[in-house]
């Protein structure tokens, strides 16, 4: 096996010590790694130099807490490689991405269509208008178009059924609305401020999580480990982001079933949640309060008692809720056994996240590849296995409790320690050169990662940034397969997957 | 029984009564002040840190309609410029979202620039179609806020719709990428005479970050004549609710 163990999260590796493989090494050393159960790719992506193009892999070993870094390089007008999809089917968004952005066709890919339009695509003649939808001719089957504007106040996307009666038998998401070219404004950028705003607009209801991911990434570049008040600061700001958003979540799914005070009830407590961030930092998402380098917004003993104290209100709270909610029988007849995802499904689909975790999938950052004050902690990450919406709507109960310990537990040694003031955050940070960085984080939807590649003098090459949603969005057309097409909002909130975040 | 009348009785009352007045947290960044003292080589060291090109080099005002309000311009320079918690920063002119140096003058939509149809015909019942044209998720969640158990905007007859034919109007957010263009203007044209449009969140008003990106297409938002803009990143529920109400004269 050739590749670069990177053991640390984040990590940092010079680019001429990523090996670079011939394509049907490079192939079957990929299939080999990820036979096994541990493994799953965490990215896929391409960089262009010259009229060269590196192929760089990310594959993640979560028993080892290790990431194997290798690489292959074809001319840039390479025309045809063959399929990794079609021996293991998670690479399928990547392939897909690289075929929609490089013209190179997969040969074996069952499903080769374009992901996002974006606006550096290589067939300028495939539009949003002409997408290839997979169709059934039949005369008892009918079509329902759904979007790309919806009925709530949520980002477009379009979704399209085949439908027998009220029964789907296949779902196909069309996704590229969202598109805004941040990638490429990222990797353009030459402002460490403005890439951080950029990384928080990758999705508002992720700010933390990817600003986070990014300032890691940054960070690994120049070799700066954050003194532990900063990655106390940043934890429990990852982990307020989770209660608001899994409250915010269960108050959706009550809504969906049509029960007002589950709604209404957690509603006003993801309010308090969000208010306590902008008491903190000025901002309800809690944009500008986390950046490479330190923080604007550093912790004080005042500031700590006030987050314990509201949070503390809310678990008691939320959890009187949520034993309401999880009790009614109205409520667990519309979630139990729909849309249901099963571990071998979720396993086959490469599953991250929460909704990976509730179909038995253990895979969390926080213990494969711990990052910032995690790595102080022996996190075990919760799970159920019957991956329905009743499993997806639990773990959000089941994850924020364990979001309310760790961010107490934090604050009171913060506390009780008397820790130093957190560092302003440093813009002027000096990259390395020649240097590829790597840092994952686990937001609320799941597996985060970010990398920046420099060249000789220190200035950003490339960089990848990945939402987790990209992985999930098959297991959403799965979950709804052979359910009454009327399931379909409520399964679709239960994943609650971000469309910005799959288009960028 | 009993476990619902706890939750009910921890929820409590929610409800905020006076909208217009609701203090929010002193670290809230609304309304900015400039003092009129600034110099201009301070202004050019400013305008060119900042990273969202929202501060003019030559006068020192800042547009929030660019604004990202990240806060680093006053950690900057913290003698001259602060931002206040005022949320009430919507108004019915692009020019007005420009703060000048000097300017502690509050922020309003100005009466006379308000069709006479639209109070007319929505200050009783205004029905609004959110369009998210490659917003971040974030002005959609406090859209949605807008109306939960806390803001209930409910109240004042203001609500999103599912259909356009139902609205009275279309709220946009983010900054309208080419891919959403025609999803965005056919929802328009759906949407009966006479019509509003409100712009919410820095990305939807400028495009913010976005602005320079080949990705957009910002072609409608150009061609039409904007009602409310409501500045913000995310736009505040009271920003959005406060310019709303002004604008209905309610």
């Amino acid at each position: 096996m050739e590749f670069y163990r990177l053991k640390n999260n984040p990590g940092a590796v010079n680019v001429s010590d990523i090996p670079v493989l011939e394509y049907d090494a490079f192939t079957e050393q990929t299939l080999t790694l990820l036979k096994k159960r541990e493994h799953h790719a965490v990215d896929y992506f391409t960089t262009c130099t010259g009229n060269k193009l590196r192929f760089f892999i990310l594959i993640a070993g979560d028993d080892t807490h290790t990431i194997y870094l290798y690489s292959h390089v074809q001319d840039r007008n390479v025309k045809v490689l063959n399929s990794l999809t079609a021996h293991h089917y998670p690479m399928h968004v990547f392939e897909r991405e690289i075929f929609e952005e490089h013209g190179i066709l997969f040969v074996g890919h069952p499903w080769l269509k374009p992901l996002r339009y974006p606006n550096e695509r290589a067939d300028r003649n495939a539009a949003m208008s002409n997408y290839p939808f997979y169709t059934i001719e039949s005369e008892e089957l009918h079509e329902v178009g759904v979007g790309p504007v919806h009925a709530g106040v949520i980002e477009p996307g379009h979704f399209r059924f085949i439908c027998h009666g009220e029964n789907v038998l296949h779902l196909e998401i069309q996704l590229g609305y969202q598109h805004r070219g941040l990638s490429g404004l990222f990797a353009s950028s030459r402002n460490m401020l403005h890439r951080a705003l950029l990384a928080e607009s990758i999705a508002g209801d992720s700010a933390i999580g990817h600003v986070l991911a990014f300032s890691q990434a940054a960070e690994a570049l120049c070799s700066f480990i954050p003194p532990s008040t900063l990655q106390t600061e940043r934890i429990v700001a990852l982990e307020m982001e989770r209660i608001a958003v899994h409250i915010g979540d269960t108050a959706a799914l009550c809504g969906d079933v049509g029960y007002q005070l589950g709604q209404a009830a957690c509603e006003a407590l993801r309010t308090i949640v969000i208010n306590t961030m902008q008491d903190w930092c000025g901002n309800r998402f809690g944009k500008g309060l986390i950046r490479p380098g330190g923080t604007n917004f550093p912790l004080s003993a005042d500031i700590a008692g006030h987050i314990m104290e509201k949070l503390d209100e809310v678990r008691k709270r939320f959890g009187n809720a949520a034993d309401l909610v999880y009790n009614n029988t109205g409520i667990l007849s519309r979630f139990e056994n729909t849309g249901t995802v099963s571990l071998a499904q979720a396993r086959h689909l490469g599953a991250v996240g929460v909704s990976a975790r509730a179909s038995g999938l253990k895979r969390d950052v926080r213990a494969s590849h711990p990052f910032q004050a995690y790595t102080e902690m022996k996190y075990s990450p919760p799970a159920l296995d019957t991956g329905d919406v009743l499993a997806r709507g639990y773990m959000r109960k089941l994850e924020a409790d364990i979001s309310f310990m760790v961010i107490m537990k934090l604050l009171d040694t913060f506390r009780e320690s008397g820790s130093d003031i957190s560092p302003k955050p440093d813009y002027l940070m000096k990259f390395k050169p020649e240097t590829l960085s790597v840092s994952l984080t686990e937001g609320w939807r799941g597996e985060i990662s970010h990398c920046i590649i420099t060249d000789e003098t220190g200035e950003v090459l490339a960089a990848r940034l990945k939402d987790p949603s990209i992985h999930n969005w098959t297991m959403l057309a799965l979950a709804v397969r052979g359910a009454e097409i009327s399931d379909f909002p409520l399964c679709n909130k239960s994943f609650n997957l971000s469309y910005c975040g799959h288009d960028l | 029984m009993l476990n619902e009348l706890k939750v009910l009785s921890d929820h409590g009352r929610q409800y905020i009564s006076d909208l217009r007045n609701k203090p929010v947290s002193e670290r809230f960044r609304g309304r900015p002040v400039i003092s009129g003292e600034i110099t201009s080589n301070e202004i050019k060291e400013v305008s060119a840190m900042c990273p969202a090109m929202a501060i003019d080099s030559r006068c020192g005002a800042i547009d929030l309609g660019k604004c990202l309000f990240c806060n680093e311009c006053a950690l900057m320079l913290p003698q001259r410029i602060s931002f206040t918690n005022d949320y009430r920063i919507s108004a019915n002119r692009r020019e007005d979202l420009i703060v000048r140096p000097g300017q502690t003058s509050q922020i309003r939509p100005g009466e006379v620039y308000i069709r006479k149809e639209v109070r007319h015909l929505f200050s009783k019942a205004l029905k609004l179609r959110e369009v998210s044209a490659a917003g971040d998720n974030s002005c959609e969640m406090e859209l949605t806020a807008a109306g939960n158990v806390n803001f209930d905007m409910g109240r004042f007859g203001i609500e999103f719709v599912a259909s356009p034919r139902h609205a009275d109007g279309v709220v946009i957010t983010g900054p309208v990428s080419e891919n959403m263009a025609e999803a965005l203007k056919m929802t328009y044209d759906a949407i009966p005479d006479p019509k509003i449009i409100i712009l919410v969140g820095t990305d939807a008003i400028s495009g913010g970050l976005f602005a320079g990106s080949r990705a957009l297409n910002r072609k409608f938002i150009d061609e039409h004549t904007v009602d409310l803009y409501v500045p913000g990143n995310p736009a505040h529920p009271l920003t959005f609710i406060n310019g709303v109400l002004d604008l209905l004269g309610i």
